[in-house]
């Protein structure tokens, strides 16, 4: 069976999709412990296919500033792969990165945005090394390009680009947990239909 | 007492004075607002595509594009009172939320929408007397039927009423 639409995906394409969410998200903290030198928790990620709106709302609603930092595929599996980080958690981020004590986004210069660029790109690269070693296809991510912005206007660039694909995307929620400090961060990965098909297929989930 | 009512996206509603039409963190969208000043009659679109030509001929769709939205508001309006003649047009959004982004289709959506709005406008010679888009920062639009007036809510950007 070919998909055609996310909503096409059954419970066992789901379930696959949590698999490759756990391990990218179990990446992504040993990446993330690393980078701050602190032990990190991670709480078993929530990976579910929602439309625009339902993300939009579990993402503290429309208005919430958010740090977005958006990645191209390309290669075997083409798309699109947003990250993003709640204020607290860029601000913790930063503070222990930076040694520096952030006030507001106002404030923010190169040094700090290219700080949370990298941490997108260790982030985003745990969860493409998921897909990519476990559905054997070869994987490429662009530099990041980085928003901060209220949470409706940066959903409205992938549900503009996907307008005649599908209105939804799967969207995965980690918690972590640092110094007793919990903070959450979201991935949206947004592939092509023809790429979804392929990950299932090398998966062997294609009849 | 005035009612606030919200316009989602690929959405559009129309209310009468005083009530307040608001639509929430536009990004590449562009938002519409129609006014009748002599009805004091307001419209607002929400569109997120420029055409509907290649896309689906689903009729539910038909509020998601410029060129089908605009309109399908104008004739909305005429039901409760309001003439296109008398009908004056403020529009916000449009911006390039992702500077960098190296994928052309990507880049410059928010222009093309903006274009076709006004494309649109012009077809159904509807004047444009404010506008609000393009840049790089996500916009909250409120639109007062009690005199027309557009106020732009951005984050760390300021506030603006056209």
């Amino acid at each position: 069976m070919a998909f055609h639409d996310f909503t096409d995906l059954d419970d066992m394409h789901l379930d696959v999709l949590r698999e490759i969410g756990n391990i990218g998200s179990g990446n992504a903290a040993t990446a993330l412990s690393e980078m701050l030198s602190k032990p990190i928790n991670i709480a078993v990620p929530k990976i579910s296919i929602l439309d625009y709106n339902t993300v939009v709302d579990s993402l503290g609603g429309p208005e919430n500033l958010l740090v977005s930092l958006l990645f191209t595929m390309t290669d075997d599996v083409k798309g699109m792969m947003i990250f993003l980080l709640q204020k607290d958690f860029a601000h913790m981020l930063l503070n222990t990165l930076l040694g520096c004590e952030l006030k507001s986004f106002n404030e923010m210069g190169e040094m700090e945005l290219s700080a949370l660029k990298e941490v997108g790109n260790i982030m985003a690269a745990s969860y493409v090394n998921a897909i990519s070693t476990l559905a054997n296809l070869r994987m490429n991510i662009s530099v990041p390009d980085i928003c901060i912005d209220m949470a409706g206007a940066i959903l409205s660039v992938p549900a503009i680009h996907y307008a005649n694909i599908s209105d939804k995307i799967i969207f995965i929620n980690d918690e972590f947990n640092a110094d007793g400090q919990s903070a959450s961060s979201q991935v949206l990965m947004i592939p092509d239909m023809e790429s979804l098909n392929k990950i299932m297929k090398n998966l062997g989930l294609d009849s | 007492m005035n009612q606030m009512i919200t316009v989602g996206i690929s959405d559009l509603n129309v209310v009468k004075a005083p009530n307040v039409l608001v639509t929430y963190a536009l990004g590449s969208c562009v938002g519409i607002c129609l006014y009748d000043s002599a009805m004091k009659i307001a419209g607002l679109s929400h569109i997120m595509l420029p055409s509907s030509v290649q896309m689906s001929a689903d009729k539910s769709q038909a509020y998601k594009f410029a060129d089908t939205a605009i309109e399908l508001l104008v004739h909305r309006m005429e039901r409760l009172g309001a003439h296109v003649f008398r009908i004056k047009a403020k529009i916000a959004g449009g911006a390039q939320m992702f500077s960098g982004v190296n994928n052309s289709s990507l880049a410059n959506i928010g222009q093309r929408n903006v274009v076709a709005v006004k494309q649109e406008l012009l077809r159904l010679r509807i004047p444009i007397i404010a506008e609000d888009t393009g840049k790089n920062y996500g916009r909250t639009l409120y639109f007062y039927a009690s005199d027309g007036s557009m106020r732009i809510k951005s984050v760390n950007r300021g506030e603006w009423v056209w």
